[in-house]
């Protein structure tokens, strides 16, 4: 109850814009974000919802603090010292950063996908059954076939390696390192996907793919993508963010923000004139 | 401004160009003639180095052997009758035997002609000549004909390492004992055989019997001391350090002091173990137990220092990658960080036990540099490691202890680029690229 109403206020006393109404339910609830590395002040107030099921993307240019905000969502900014994160962060309504929560638990609920693929210098199959096992989600080899299976092929990769499971993730290409990285995150079964620039090093041909991995993957999970891209921005999402030196300027939903932004620096970074 | 002008002057810039190349390229020049000069004589001397080591060296693998005919009087082996081996250990007299067939074969007359011609054959003779007699007690009676060890005076002889042509006093070979050498080889009763002495004895007050397995031995257990006590604490050390540790004052004077550690001389470390582990712990005294604490010491920043460069090695993006996943900073250390760095961590190790096998002063100080001839047993045993053997037989005034001291170099040396060079390996053969 209080924080609806701390927040609330917030929201009305700061000239920022309201977040605008969601057809999908909330599934995180950001309020007054500020994040500070030491004396830098990285993200200033921002106040963001995420839809359930649905794709948000995160633009603007570089530095603006965009991977910053995404990491204080399943809250990878604890590994930095210097980093300080204040405000409300909210996953189904309980606050992420509260005392009582566990970590490892929540970045279970909430999987991330980073801009280089990083696949562990491990076999292809054990980069999947990582996860799994680590939680204690499986009990027996047979069911941890069938989770490693079941996520490669939910991250549409399982027909390329199912003969070469046993070869090392790092001999893959990209754009398969990439969508092995998805799978992994699957693997454990999260509620939501935080991807930072997923495709920035990968080819056209490999971003395309993963673009419509995306599309398929927004029928079960949340995900929230930073792109550098504004067309694939416009392409996956259905919300769109868009931050510029650690303010969130706009959000709204993707056509709108492209077609009819309310904001001149918004309009100013689609056009081109800076970023 | 003219168009002549502009051409005058855009030929003097042309020239200007063209002259400072020609510096350029002189200079560039002379600097590569600096590093292969350097180079050369680097090589140079490693080649003159090794090869004298060689040199000197590679005849201690050998050894000169002398056959003998010996009659085996029952007087004076076997009194009472009885040949079994423990009597015949017991009464046998096979010195006597022994310079008896001698003297009678080379009629040597008077003492003085007797201790020459003894001193032409090792005193290991009359052991060799016991055991023979145990396996063989049905000889008892006649004669045999055995091969014993030359003293090492006839095997320096042999070796041509004696020369004949000095005056009689400054030989340690007299012209007497060249005249029955010279019978001998017409005999064909010299033959030069393989040391093997040198790899299963221990160390001898006479050159020709002196092994280096006592050292070898000694050496092997100092080595296991470091390496169990210096691996896991370094490692620990590292990875505490490197992945846990809050960054302050106090972790930054750490690091510091370890750093320094590394650059302290080895003799004071030395000094330490002798106040530290002996004075006041009272542990025993020339053991490789100590000697191993003191080198786990010296070795400790090696590994701490390696084992976090190593460490750092490991991209962060493994780390994120497990953290993402929900991995905790110990698993993500124990999981994937650790055994990525491990190859790094080894090689480190390796060259820091490489360094402590090739130590000498700190063992010095810690009294490891006794004459031992007994083959250690334990790490509590009195023992003298590889270096310090090495050390005790260069400081040895006997001519045959010289090509023991770099026969001894040359088995150290094989160690050390064994070691080295499985280091090479491993780095080679787990370098990554992620
Ligand atoms: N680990 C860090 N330590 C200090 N400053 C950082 C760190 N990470 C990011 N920053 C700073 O925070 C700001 C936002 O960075 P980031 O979130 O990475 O931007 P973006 O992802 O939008 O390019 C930048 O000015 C960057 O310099
Ligand atoms: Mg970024």
């Amino acid at each position: 109850m209080e924080e609806v109403e701390k927040s609330q206020t917030v929201a009305g006393e700061a000239s920022k814009p309201v977040p605008p109404a969601i057809d999908h339910p909330v599934k995180m609830r950001t309020r007054n974000v500020n994040v500070h590395y030491g004396e830098k002040h990285a993200i200033r107030n921002v106040s963001l919802d995420i839809g359930e099921r649905e794709v948000t993307s995160l633009i603007g240019p570089s530095g603006c603090g965009k991977s910053t905000y995404l990491r204080c969502l399943n809250r990878m900014n604890d590994t930095i010292d210097i980093c300080r994160v204040t405000g409300d962060l909210e996953l189904d309504g309980e606050n992420i950063y509260s005392d009582n929560v566990d970590v490892v638990q929540l970045r279970a609920r909430i999987g991330m996908v980073f801009q280089k693929p990083n696949p562990f210098p491990k076999s292809i199959f054990e980069n999947v059954a990582y996860g799994p096992r680590l939680h204690g989600l499986v009990s027996n080899r047979t069911d941890l076939d069938e989770v490693v299976k079941q996520s490669l092929r939910r991250a549409g990769l399982f027909d390329e390696v199912k003969d070469r499971m046993e070869d090392p993730g790092t001999s893959l290409s990209g754009g398969q390192q990439q969508r092995l990285c998805i799978a992994r995150a699957i693997a454990v079964g999260p509620e939501i996907i935080l991807m930072d620039e997923p495709c920035s090093a990968l080819d056209p041909i490999a971003t395309a793919r993963i673009e419509e991995l995306i599309d398929e993957l927004r029928q079960n999970y949340t995900i929230v993508i930073v792109t550098h891209s504004m067309q694939q921005a416009a392409r996956v999402s259905q919300k769109t963010a868009f931050f510029h030196l650690g303010d969130l300027i706009e959000h709204g939903d993707t056509p709108q923000v492209f077609t009819n932004p309310r904001d001149e620096k918004t309009q100013g970074y689609i056009t081109g004139r800076f970023g | 401004m003219t168009d002549a002008s502009d051409s005058v002057m855009i030929a003097n810039q042309k020239e200007k160009v063209r002259e400072s190349l020609r510096k350029r390229l002189r200079s560039e020049r002379r600097f590569r003639a600096y590093g292969v000069v350097a180079i050369s004589f680097a090589v140079l001397m490693l080649v003159f180095l090794i090869g004298t080591i060689i040199s000197n060296g590679y005849s201690a693998f050998s050894q000169t052997w002398l056959k003998v005919d010996v009659t085996l009087e029952k007087d004076l082996i076997a009194p009472d009758g009885r040949t079994d081996p423990k009597t015949l250990r017991e009464n046998g007299d096979f010195r006597a035997s022994l310079i008896e067939s001698l003297v009678a074969k080379f009629k040597s007359r008077g003492r003085e002609e007797e201790r020459l011609l003894m001193a032409m054959f090792s005193t290991s003779a009359e052991q060799t000549l016991q055991e023979h007699v145990i396996r063989n007690p049905n000889e008892i009676g006649g004669t045999v004909s055995i091969w014993v060890r030359a003293s090492s005076d006839i095997d320096q002889l042999y070796k041509g390492r004696i020369n004949r042509d000095l005056p009689q006093t400054s030989r340690t070979v007299k012209d007497i004992q060249l005249r029955w050498y010279d019978l001998m080889a017409a005999e064909r009763r010299i033959d030069s055989r393989f040391n093997k002495g040198f790899f299963y004895s221990g160390d001898s007050r006479e050159p020709e019997q002196a092994g280096f397995w006592g050292a070898i031995v000694g050496s092997f257990f100092t080595m296991l001391v470091t390496l169990i006590l210096a691996f896991p604490v370094g490692v620990a050390t590292a990875v505490y350090l490197e992945e846990f540790a809050p960054k302050n004052r106090f972790t930054d004077l750490i690091e510091v002091n370890i750093n320094n550690l590394a650059a302290v001389p080895s003799i004071v470390f030395g000094l330490l173990g002798l106040a530290v582990f002996l004075n006041f712990f009272e542990l025993p005294r020339s053991a490789p137990l100590v000697g191993g604490m003191v080198l786990a010491l010296m070795t400790l920043p090696t590994i701490i220092i390696s084992g976090r460069a190593a460490l750092k090695a490991v991209p962060p993006s493994v780390r994120e990658a497990a953290l993402g996943l929900g991995a905790s900073r110990v698993q993500v250390v124990t999981h994937h960080v650790l055994p990525l760095a491990m190859p790094g961590i080894l090689t480190g190790t390796i060259i820091g036990m490489a360094q402590a096998l090739g130590e000498t002063a700190p063992l010095l100080m810690i009294g490891m540099v006794a004459f031992i001839v007994d083959i250690p047993g334990g790490p509590t045993d009195a023992s003298t490691v590889i270096p310090v053997q090495i050390y005790l037989w260069a400081d040895s005034p006997e001519r045959g202890f010289v090509e023991k001291t770099s026969g001894g170099i040359m088995v150290l040396l094989i160690f050390l680029v064994t070691m080295n060079a499985s280091a090479v390996y491993l780095r080679k053969k787990f370098e990554r690229r992620w």
